[in-house]
């Protein structure tokens, strides 16, 4: 517990410090704004409250896309590291091509994805799937090139197959790296359902804050904010305790 | 005269440029151990790895059993113990005894049940559900030491397997390996910085050069491993077998 009260203590500070200079109307004030541009901690809490049967309509879409596009990445991402590991040809070929790729914006993408894939999910999904699986596979392919040449000799000579030296030494060493693969791919989900949901969506918290752009109603979109930032925290926390759960000997 | 089980003919190894080996012989009898000594980076470690099969070299054999083999099938007939234990953390003390027999294809249970009933006669007897974070340094290479002896390969790679020890457990440890080839004898190539240790345990100690490694003297132990190691160690012509072993060793390592 004692971990959390500091940030804790920081997070409280500086919620206080805005609801003053908002409250008060100095922060509208010093950036020449009308006052309802800039809400409070306490107006944006009420706008969640007031809106929650939408926000929770809006949150659960993209949820599903942030939850599916994570899944995938993980299948893909893990199964990938696996097929690069075990193929030093396909290794070699790929890795370059693969760090070369993540200098492709995926936003600029995305409306090709729209283009091809329509408005539905597909889209969304494609892109949170592309952000997530690279820091997946990297991660993973690293975890398993991590084992020590010594434990794989040992293996071999307590006749060990190729596949037993994967799945008893290389694959259980991985794992950590796999899931903090995975924990950074799980901050990046929410930013990839954004992109796909505006560049194409007519539901989806991505597409809510569109509208209220375009209204001005600044509380909401900051009600959005929180609601995807809580879905991108609830998916790192859940894969925190997954890891505690599966990997006991650290 | 014994049959020598293991034997190592004019063998020859290079890293790239770098010849680490040069025409060296060997040879041990069955069940006979054979302790390795040398300068630190003299191939010692290359060596076993030739042995079992875990390279390939250059030139010269190796024989196993009177075949002399290729490395598949050294491989096959050789165990090989790290000079760190390598536990597996995710794995209990048991199932990393086991891991031999789980690799060649035994069920889990059945795997289980044979490492087993070696835990009480391993000083382990408790400690087969703990996982290998939680056992001291001796009882980590005696899991280790299980884990070699029960791939049920005919020649026994050690290499300095007692390195990582305090003294006084090295000690221990020593004696408690000879009371295990006692009860299971198996043919052992062991290399060691200890000239003691490799005296204590070895039937003869074999002296590397420097690099490229090549015998340089060969001894036999004056009472391979003797129940009361302490009295062993400390009689003369046990002393007199380590002035020369260390003599020997000196030289080679002075010698360009």
């Amino acid at each position: 517990m004692r971990r959390w009260l500091l940030p804790a203590l920081l997070l409280a500070g500086l919620i206080g410090a805005w609801q003053i200079a908002a409250g008060s109307g100095a922060l509208a004030g010093a950036l020449n704004l009308e006052p309802f541009l800039v809400p409070s901690p306490a107006e944006i809490g009420s706008s969640l409250w007031e809106n929650r049967a939408l926000l929770a309509e809006n949150g659960w879409v993209t949820l599903r896309e942030v939850l599916l596009g994570f899944v995938f990445a993980l299948v893909a991402g893990l199964g990938f590291a696996v097929l690069l590991h075990l193929s030093e040809t396909l290794r070699r070929a790929s890795y370059p091509l693969l760090i070369a790729s993540q200098t492709i914006p995926i936003i600029a993408i995305a409306p090709i994805l729209v283009v091809w894939l329509g408005f539905g999910i597909w889209p969304k999904l494609a892109i949170v799937t592309l952000v997530c699986f690279f820091p997946i596979t990297i991660n993973t392919l690293d975890g398993l090139r991590a084992t020590e040449p010594d434990a794989i000799k040992l293996m071999r000579t307590l006749d060990a197959s190729r596949w037993q030296i994967l799945r008893r030494v290389e694959a259980p060493g991985a794992l950590p790296y796999a899931f903090s693969g995975a924990r950074i791919a799980a901050v990046f989900t929410t930013i990839g359902a954004l992109f796909g949901e505006w560049v194409g969506s007519n539901s989806g918290l991505g597409h809510q804050i569109l509208l209220d752009n375009g209204q001005l109603e600044t509380a909401r979109m900051f009600a959005a904010v929180v609601v995807l930032s809580l879905i991108a925290l609830s998916l790192f926390g859940l894969i925190a305790l997954a890891e505690r759960r599966i990997v006991t000997w650290r | 005269m014994t049959r020598d089980f293991l034997s190592v003919r004019g063998l020859r190894h290079f890293y790239g440029e770098l010849q680490t080996i040069d025409g060296l012989d060997l040879s041990v009898p069955a069940h006979q151990v054979l302790g390795l000594v040398g300068p630190s980076g003299c191939g010692k470690s290359t060596l076993l790895e030739l042995i079992c099969g875990l390279r390939e070299a250059r030139a010269g054999e190796i024989a196993i059993g009177g075949d002399a083999g290729s490395a598949p099938e050294r491989l096959a007939r050789c165990a090989f113990m790290p000079q760190r234990d390598l536990l597996l953390p995710w794995f209990t003390a048991l199932d990393n005894a086991a891991l031999a027999l789980r690799n060649r294809g035994a069920g889990k249970a059945a795997s289980r049940k044979r490492a087993g009933e070696l835990f009480e006669r391993f000083g382990l007897a408790g400690f087969e559900q703990a996982r290998p974070e939680q056992l001291s340094g001796g009882m980590r290479q005696r899991v280790a030491f299980l884990r070699t002896l029960l791939s049920d390969k005919p020649v026994l790679a050690l290499d300095e397997p007692f390195a990582s020890l305090d003294a006084i457990t090295r000690a221990e440890m020593q004696e408690w390996l000879a009371a295990r080839l006692a009860e299971d004898p198996r043919t052992v190539v062991l290399v060691t910085h200890d000239v003691e240790e490799a005296l204590y345990l070895s039937d003869r100690v074999a002296v590397l050069s420097r690099r490229p490694a090549r015998v340089v003297d060969s001894l036999a132990a004056p009472a391979p491993r003797a129940p009361d190691r302490d009295a062993a160690v400390t009689d003369q012509g046990f002393v007199a077998a380590r002035e020369r072993a260390m003599h020997a060793l000196r030289e080679a390592a002075d010698r360009p």
